[in-house]
């Protein structure tokens, strides 16, 4: 009786065994898209936007027939992945929104030298200074307000205005995000740490209540009379009229005065990653990025509306021509990884 | 009976096959498996371990005690608090004014009260915050919290009380007790275990919850751990914070734990379930009815609504995506096959802990698997990636059955709770009845077991299948590149500013939800028979 029970008992367990294996064996096949790619197909992570990426992306397929596989997320969740998975991470080419998570992988040696002749294609001003990541496009940060709630002539002219307490209750923050962290480097290379510190205080309490995890969140909410104004990057606003129609756009963009801490120029980029086994197709996805058919794209053929900045392309019509912004100068090395930013936030208590 | 490998077998302790002499086997193979499926969930926290030292202590330390610390505690136990306290009187009212009142549309409420577990956090969240400014911070938190989470007490009680014997509310009331102290004494005694399981899960889920308070603006720990990640690019510094959420829930299973010892679960012979007359609302009957058109109207309806606003609002579509079926299909098929998963795994290490309670080792082991509840999605996700790739040579990484593993891991509580609860009314000397008059184990197993089971078993399952529809931050890391659920797809679109594409995938989404909650439904309606009992 004894051995029965066992017997009955292994063979449940057997059965139960048989089909967690079944189903997970069934799944490799019915459900899995095979993660090794072929010789003909390189993987991108992109935290750049859909937008962006959609059309040159197709482009770039067509042209050399390499298929490219992308996975989208925000981009600082895909550096911390490509550094979790090391040396066999599937990822070949990375491309982000901003320079501090290219930043970030190069300081951790996981990213190779970009081809010279692609770099060439750039302002060097634009790519990283070492030469691991290449600047692709180009965003400027702007003052989005609600007309209904400021008038233009209350509007700041410097973002250091902001702190004044005639923007309490009206301004829209989003501190946590990454387009945020180089106006604060900016502010901080141009006013030093303890005048900054003081500065973030005083638009943290002018934005009570207004604390918004994304600038697209400070675009929408602006528009619809939530908040009075807010500090966004441009491309959002045009992004929001085109999704909604020009009819239902409440807001207005606008810009500090030339060369003020608050006008910054945000980079996007792309890098191969050391570890790509297919380095060579990785090459010449960022070589076409930079090239003149994928920067008119990016200028005039998608919903991107960001700058390009290679390969001599300029942007059309609604924006105000690159050539025309007056930012201020600081550089991309010196906008760094933003963790000086971050230490600064924090002791202000925004992060 | 000398087999040192003796298979799981349960322990005599009383009942009327007691009589016959046997020892308590000791649960070696069952013990065994346990502690895999223990070993499996630890992994996270492994990852949290190696992570958070790597920045070294002094560091995490600065990071532990800087002074957003106080902050942050503060508002993740006070949201936590409040939050967890709403959801236990909401969720089991609710579910005792389905299951034991003559409440009209009891069917139809059954359904309706759970499909808000399936609606994302982001959608609710950005629904209320659309709404009016006022739904912000703490306020803010609170309302939607509450209303997207308190299924998780709802299921589990409503569970309880469909099974529970109405016969001990009937004697008490023959005894001329009170209406609302025979609720209090021996309604909520019966539901007590249900209660307690469902309030540990809303804790356990509120430590981790992140989309919902991004849109709101509340900060906890975790919304810091997504800053650490995203601002900071700091992972250890993120994993350090990680941490100090798995030293807060370790306190919540202690509460639990406590509060759960004292006093007796009281477990009727389930052979006594029957149908008894519902009671009578009586003049109470339109309030309560009110009461969830009300519940189901602001959880349901506000989203529902923002939905379909966004829907209209838009101008034309700009992103091209995947089709709404293909997505809804994917997002079905991961959700069930980890149903199935999470509620297999759940078994040997629920019936360790029912069956053989006592032996502290044991009891650690069964409360260690609550912990993953209580990470952040994308921190379980980045653990499985470290480990595939380190030491699996990248083995079905990125592929559906890892992300379906990986479902199974984050949502395991859920399965376990409902698996508990499930075996805890089916006592073991049941099965030496049924033994005793000739049946064989495995007819034991499916006649008596799986029959008295079953409900819990499938509201183990449909708690794992609404979790996965809705599930974010873990799948945009581990799903198979070009394959999309509803999720990702809905994210896609909306943090992208196409809130037109995106709001269909939300309907779905909800619409999907109804389905697991449509058959919990029925399914209890059907065991509730008598002639299925007995």
């Amino acid at each position: 009786m004894t051995a029965r029970r066992r017997g009955t008992t292994r063979l449940i367990t057997l059965a139960a065994l048989a089909i967690v294996a079944g189903l997970l064996a069934g799944c490799g096949n019915a459900l899995s898209v095979s993660s090794s790619g072929s010789a003909q197909s390189i993987t991108l992570y992109s935290g750049q936007h859909p937008q962006t990426t959609d059309k040159l992306v197709a482009a770039f397929e067509k042209q050399t027939g390499i298929t490219v596989r992308t996975r989208s997320d925000d981009e600082d969740v895909l550096a911390q992945q490509i550094v979790a998975e090391g040396s066999k991470s599937p990822a070949d080419v990375i491309y982000t929104e901003n320079s501090p998570a290219l930043e970030f992988l190069q300081d951790k040696g996981l990213l190779s030298a970009v081809d010279q002749a692609t770099l060439s294609k750039t302002p060097a001003r634009f790519s990283s200074p070492q030469g691991d990541w290449v600047g692709v496009s180009a965003r400027v940060s702007v003052i989005i307000y609600n007309p209904s709630l400021i008038k233009a002539s209350q509007l700041p002219t410097s973002v250091m205005q902001l702190a004044d307490s005639k923007y309490r209750g009206k301004l829209a923050l989003a501190a946590g995000e990454t387009d945020f962290q180089p106006i604060v480097t900016s502010v901080l290379h141009a006013h030093g740490q303890a005048a900054t510190v003081r500065w973030l205080q005083a638009i943290k309490a002018n934005a009570a209540g207004h604390i918004y995890p994304d600038n697209e969140t400070i675009t929408s909410q602006v528009n619809r009379g939530a908040a009075a104004l807010g500090i966004i990057n441009e491309y959002y606003w045009y992004r929001l009229r085109a999704e909604i129609g020009a009819g239902s756009m409440h807001s207005k963009i606008t810009y500090f005065a030339p060369r003020d801490p608050g006008y910054v120029i945000d980079v996007s980029g792309a890098a191969v990653l050391k570890s790509s086994t297919h380095q060579a197709a990785a090459q010449r996805f960022l070589a076409f990025l930079v090239s003149k058919q994928a920067q008119e794209i990016i200028g005039r053929d998608s919903l991107s509306y960001e700058y390009p900045v290679a390969s001599g392309v300029t942007t059309a019509a609604p924006e105000t021509p690159f050539g025309d912004l007056q930012p201020n100068p600081i550089t991309i090395d010196e906008l760094g990884d933003g963790s000086a930013a971050i230490a600064l936030l924090r002791q202000a208590g925004l992060l | 009976m000398t087999a040192p490998a003796a298979p799981a077998r349960p322990a005599v302790a009383a009942g009327p096959a007691a009589s016959r002499v046997r020892r308590p086997a000791r649960p070696v193979a069952l013990t065994a498996t346990a502690t895999v499926i223990a070993a499996i969930l630890a992994l996270p926290l492994i990852f949290l371990l190696i992570e958070a030292s790597g920045s070294g202590l002094s560091e995490d330390s600065r990071l532990i005690f800087r002074e957003l610390t106080a902050t942050l505690l503060w508002n993740t136990i006070r949201l936590t608090v409040v939050v967890t306290a709403l959801c236990a009187v909401i969720g089991t009212a609710a579910a005792w004014c389905v299951e034991r009142t003559d409440l009209p549309g009891r069917r139809i409420w059954a359904v309706l009260v759970v499909v808000p577990l399936a609606i994302p956090d982001f959608v609710v969240s950005f629904g209320w915050a659309s709404l009016s400014s006022w739904i912000a911070g703490f306020r803010g938190a609170v309302i939607v919290m509450t209303l997207a989470v308190y299924p998780l007490v709802y299921l589990p009680v409503a569970a309880s009380l469909r099974g529970a014997d109405p016969g001990q509310e009937e004697v008490a009331r023959s005894l001329g007790t009170g209406r609302v102290r025979t609720f209090l004494r021996i309604t909520l005694g019966q539901a007590r275990g249900a209660i307690l399981g469902g309030c540990l899960l809303v804790a356990m889920v509120l430590l981790a919850e992140y989309g919902a308070f991004e849109i709101v603006g509340y900060q906890t720990f975790t919304t810091e751990i997504f800053t650490e990640i995203g601002a900071a690019f700091s992972l250890p510094a993120a994993c350090a914070l990680a941490l100090v959420l798995v030293l807060l829930s370790l306190v919540v299973l202690a509460g639990e734990g406590l509060s759960r010892g004292r006093g007796r679960v009281s477990r009727s012979g389930p052979l006594a379930q029957r149908v008894s007359p519902p009671q009578r609302l009586g003049r109470a009957r339109l309030p309560v009815l009110a009461g969830f058109v009300l519940l189901t109207g602001l959880a349901l309806g506000v989203p529902i609504a923002a939905s379909v606003y966004w829907m209209t609002s838009g101008v034309r579509p700009s992103l091209t995506g995947v089709p709404l079926l293909a997505a809804a299909g994917y997002t079905a098929l991961y959700g069930a096959l980890a149903g199935l998963l999470a509620t297999l795994l759940a078994l040997p290490v629920a019936l360790l802990a029912v069956r053989h309670p006592g032996g502290l080792a044991r009891r650690l082991l069964e409360r260690s698997t609550y912990l993953v509840l209580a990470i952040p999605g994308v921190v379980i996700a980045l653990a499985l990636s470290y480990f595939t790739q380190r030491y699996l040579g990248g083995f079905a990484y990125q592929t559906g059955p890892l992300l379906i593993l990986a479902y199974a891991i984050m949502f395991f509580p859920l399965a376990l709770v409902g698996v508990k609860a499930s075996l805890a009314r089916a006592p073991v000397s049941l099965d030496e009845v049924a033994r005793s008059l000739g049946q064989t184990r495995l007819a034991v197993a499916l006649r008596v077991t799986l029959r008295l089971t079953g409900p819990g078993l499938v509201a183990a399952f449909c708690l794992v299948f609404l979790s996965v529809i809705t599930e974010l931050t873990a799948t945009l890391i581990l799903i198979p590149i070009g394959v999309q659920t509803l999720a990702t797809q809905f994210w896609a679109y909306e943090t992208n500013l196409s809130y037109a594409q995106a709001a269909p995938f939300a309907l779905v989404m909800i619409a999907v939800a109804t389905l697991p909650s449509i058959v919990l439904g029925r399914f209890f309606n059907r065991s509730a028979d008598p002639r299925m009992v007995t």
